[in-house]
């Protein structure tokens, strides 16, 4: 079969629904957005352990801090399903995450925003996870098996941290005026960032149309910003807190609540490596992956040498 | 590109309960067999999802070709009647 047999067999399998596999031929510029993107979801849930770290050893009881080393455990086995679903498509590991520490890959910039205080980690779970979640519910349906698999089996547990998140906003918002105030000032601090996520707008994104042809993407950037923004709203009035955005209103005829304009400088800004955590992050990633050389050489060593004495035996 | 050595690949395949059928889940590296069953356990099962995990090499597992479907899984196409609902019986025999 000629390339673009190939390509229109692949395009209709796509069009079918018909998830494409590992072995099955797929056009190369398939597998490099799929890589980017996978391995740039993957790097997120592991540099997105980073700001939360900060409060382990300062939860404010030992319950919230036990559930805050799970949460974390969590985004942990989410990298972890997300890079070996990367590595089906012919990357190694090793690749990947040299790509994160030399700067050539990229993860969600919402982790180069510092945690300031406890509710920070509230305003996480919350927003930042809740903005995921829109993201990967939509991603559940990609068209790449290894990656549908791998985003139902993390939305599964991802809805936990979006609950613990919210009940630490909710506690503090009934608790004293300097608690409540320090709610509001996480909220202030971690809204705009998350509306961040979702990315440029649908006119400005580059990636987005192959990406939608291919069914990689499901829903549009503005699309899944618009969700999140109508449910955010109507959840924050249990806090009984404000979303820091005066233009936020109800629109009758979109049915839809109109938001106000994104900071787009700031967001390239944080993207080109210039937000206030940036250069912190990548070097604590490599910290922690230079200092466990040697577990990882003795590890190695020891498997080898088991390995002489089951053959001698 | 580095020279560093990734840990072998390892298949993880899960039984959620006693009784039921081991089913791939995902994989993982591991320096051997033993560890690849400790990081399944963290990453597969943190939530009670087995009772039982095996782990195999990747490199072992062979894997038929999606380009050969159609010839590979032909013997099975055409024969309809392994299929109960095949044999069109009298309403009087009921259920069978």
């Amino acid at each position: 079969m000629d390339e673009k047999e190939l390509l229109n067999r692949f395009q209709a399998q796509i069009d079918a629904e018909i998830k494409i596999e590992p072995k099955d031929w797929m056009p190369d510029a398939y597998r490099q957005t799929l890589i980017r993107q996978m391995s740039q979801h993957a790097h997120s849930e592991i540099v997105g352990m980073l700001p939360e770290g900060n409060w382990v050893t300062r939860a404010p009881t030992l319950k919230r801090k036990a559930i805050l080393l799970a949460k974390i455990q969590d985004e942990a086995g989410h990298g972890l399903y997300l890079y070996s679903a990367t590595e089906t498509l012919g990357i190694s590991r090793q690749e990947m995450i040299d790509a994160l520490h030399e700067g050539r890959a990229k993860y969600s910039s919402v982790f180069n925003y510092p945690t300031l205080n406890w509710a920070d980690i509230g305003a996480i779970g919350w927003l930042v996870d809740g903005a995921a979640i829109m993201n990967q519910v939509a991603l559940m349906r990609t068209s790449y098996g290894p990656y549908s698999r791998a985003m139902i089996r993390i939305c599964k547990e991802e809805s936990f941290h979006q609950r613990q998140g919210f009940d630490i906003l909710y506690t503090l918002s009934r608790g004293s005026d300097e608690q409540k105030a320090m709610a509001q000032d996480a909220l202030n601090r971690w809204w705009w960032p998350s509306m961040m996520m979702f990315g440029p707008h649908d006119s400005e994104s580059t990636h987005s149309q192959q990406s939608t042809k291919w069914k990689i993407k499901r829903k549009s950037n503005d699309e899944l910003r618009q969700d999140f923004v109508d449910n955010s709203v109507q959840q924050v009035k249990v806090l009984g807190l404000t979303l820091p955005d005066p233009d936020l209103k109800w629109n009758e005829e979109r049915q839809h609540y109109d938001y106000g304009p994104i900071d787009w400088e700031e967001f390239w800004a944080v993207v080109k490596g210039r937000g206030p955590c940036n250069r912190e992050r990548i070097a604590a990633r490599k910290k922690a992956y230079d200092d466990g050389e040697w577990v990882r050489e003795a590890a190695l060593a020891y498997a080898k040498k088991k390995k002489a004495k089951e053959v001698l035996a | 590109m580095s020279t560093k050595k990734d840990w072998p690949l390892w298949e993880v395949f899960i039984a959620s309960k006693r009784g039921l059928n081991h089913k791939h889940v995902g994989s993982l590296h591991a320096a051997d067999a033993e560890m690849a069953l400790e990081n399944a356990r963290d990453v597969y099962t943190r939530r009670k999802e087995g009772e039982s995990i095996w782990v195999v090499e990747s490199k072992f597992i062979f894997a038929s070709n999606p380009e050969d479907n159609d010839a590979f899984f032909e013997p099975a196409k055409n024969k309809v009647y392994r299929h109960p609902t095949f044999y069109d019986l009298p309403d009087e025999v009921n259920k069978m």
